[in-house]
């Protein structure tokens, strides 16, 4: 299909893009901004590749929730200034010497992958929401409990750190 | 192919310009309405009855003068009324809108896309619905402006979770996401409301809070924040903003015509043994009229009861509605378990 292959490689642009954009805009709310697009663009990846239900939840969990209480958080501590006090020099070999190290091991990970495409690329099932609950809740159903347990402390840590100190 | 896309693209138009259409009238409607609770008249200067009263406001709206603000952000200024509008528009197309139609022995749907995973797109566009609240109010530059955005946004997310987890119980009786699927188990007169009251009235108050409509307008509250969100906006861009609540209220009551009150199903539908084209046509108006029902509540509702204050309506959202969710859905899934 040209069709998708055309959407592909729109998408892609669009997220390469808006997550550059998210680095290089001088207002913090445009950075949100481009990065809910970012957001966007990969549920529309995750779209094409027929996990509708996966796209559908990462819009709502994170362009509808998380996103917005980041817009939230930044509109109210009102970062409005448009000049960034220039950083000492230190800071940005720093920077450098990390940013090149994180990329001297994607670089590693991705020489060492085989990317050659396999025979059956994807199953065209498998993102559909019956096959992925019952993958969950069967083949998986250990790391699912823990991972919400995970999440139920992290919930009850906010609630506690958000409560006012009674003393 | 070509004449499944010709089909698809006449229906979504047809949805389309019948939102517009409802939204233009609702206007009207809602104005006649609270004449008729505050016993008067209502308008009706312009055409018989009022009856272009919306025509006036439109072009009244296009011909006002178009106002910015020197501190305004130019792009998120205009970006944030078409977004509104732009997501108002999209919920529409996963509702089914009436039973198959059959021309020349091939069905079409009265749907415009039957996703299997229909009331989660449906909640996906509603969550990020706040987006141009949001980006429209922080762009004005304008402190009630940002109040009013804020106030929506926290809002929003409250009344959302409750939202979510009352079509949890719905979802989980009907075991399918799928809205055709959970209208087709509403068939006659099997509606889920009858199965699940506390989840309809849960879905009922925080649809009111996702549509800022009163008792929950706190976002464009007038007596404490002048326009709230929209403070800063004139002409049609404002008209965008209005517009977009009316359709958002229009598709509410679709959606709660759907999921709880059968759709386009209506008792003693299989008496009838008339033909599915006939089916269809009958299906959409019974739609209709359930959806002209629950308009008219909300705007019942509107004229009746005094806006909550902020701090009310956030206990009321967290304190009771999601608690009171949680507990339906507990007791949802003990009553399929035994069954």
């Amino acid at each position: 299909m040209m069709f998708t292959k055309y959407i592909f490689f729109f998408l892609s642009i669009l997220a390469l893009y808006s997550a550059l954009m998210v680095l290089m805009s001088r207002k913090p709310i445009h950075s949100v901004l481009y990065l809910t697009l970012t957001f966007f663009a990969i549920a529309g990846h995750y779209v094409l590749l027929n996990a509708q239900f996966l796209a559908v939840v990462h819009v709502i969990v994170y362009a509808g929730a998380i996103m917005v209480l980041f817009l939230f958080t930044v509109m109210l501590l009102n970062l409005n200034k448009e000049e960034v006090s220039p950083k000492p020099v230190w800071i940005k070999i720093v920077v450098i010497i990390a940013g090149g190290t994180l990329m001297i091991v994607m670089i590693g990970i991705f020489r060492g992958y085989d990317v050659a495409l396999k025979e059956d690329p994807f199953l065209t099932q498998i993102g559909l929401v019956k096959n992925l609950g019952r993958v969950l809740y069967k083949d998986y159903l250990l790391p699912f409990e823990l991972s919400s347990i995970l999440f139920l402390t992290a919930m009850v840590g906010a609630v506690l750190l958000g409560k006012k100190e009674q003393i | 192919m070509g004449i499944f896309i010709l089909y698809k693209t006449i229906l979504s138009s047809g949805i389309l310009m019948l939102s517009l259409l409802v939204a233009m009238y609702s206007t009207l409607i809602e104005r006649k309405i609270a004449g008729f609770f505050q016993d008067r008249l209502g308008p009706d200067r312009a055409g018989p009855w009022g009856l272009l009263q919306p025509m006036a406001d439109g072009i009244k709206l296009f011909f006002k003068e178009e106002f910015m603000p020197n501190t305004a952000d130019k792009f998120l200024y205009i970006l944030g009324p078409s977004l509104t509008m732009l997501i108002a528009l999209l919920t529409s197309a996963a509702i089914p809108w009436g039973g198959n139609l059959v021309i020349g022995g091939k069905e079409y749907p009265l749907q415009v896309a039957d996703i299997n995973i229909g009331i989660l797109y449906i909640f996906a566009i509603v969550s990020i619905g706040v987006y141009g609240i949001m980006i429209g109010g922080w762009a004005s530059n304008n402190k009630y402006a940002l109040l009013g955005a804020i106030r929506a946004s926290s809002q929003m997310i409250s009344y959302e979770l409750a939202m979510s987890l009352a079509i949890i119980s719905v979802v989980m009786m009907t075991g399918s996401l799928s809205l055709k699927d959970i209208v087709a188990q509403q068939h006659g007169l099997n509606w889920n409301v009858w199965y699940q009251p506390v989840a309809f009235l849960i879905f009922l108050v925080c649809a009111f809070a996702e549509c800022n409509r009163s008792p929950f307008d706190l976002p464009e509250c007038e007596t404490e924040l002048v326009g709230g969100y929209h403070t800063e906006y004139s002409s049609m861009k404002l008209g965008f903003y209005l517009f977009a609540e009316y359709i958002n209220m229009f598709i509410s009551a679709a959606v709660m015509a759907t999921l709880f009150f059968g759709g386009y199903n209506f008792p003693f539908m299989d008496k009838l043994a008339l033909s599915p084209n006939a089916m269809a046509v009958i299906g959409f108006f019974v739609l209709f009229t359930k959806i002209t029902f629950f308009g008219f509540v909300f705007m019942w509702v509107r004229w009746t009861l005094p806006r909550f204050r902020y701090d009310q309506l956030m206990r009321l959202g967290w304190k009771v509605m999601i608690p009171l969710a949680i507990l339906n859905v507990v007791i949802t899934g003990i009553v399929i378990l035994i069954n």
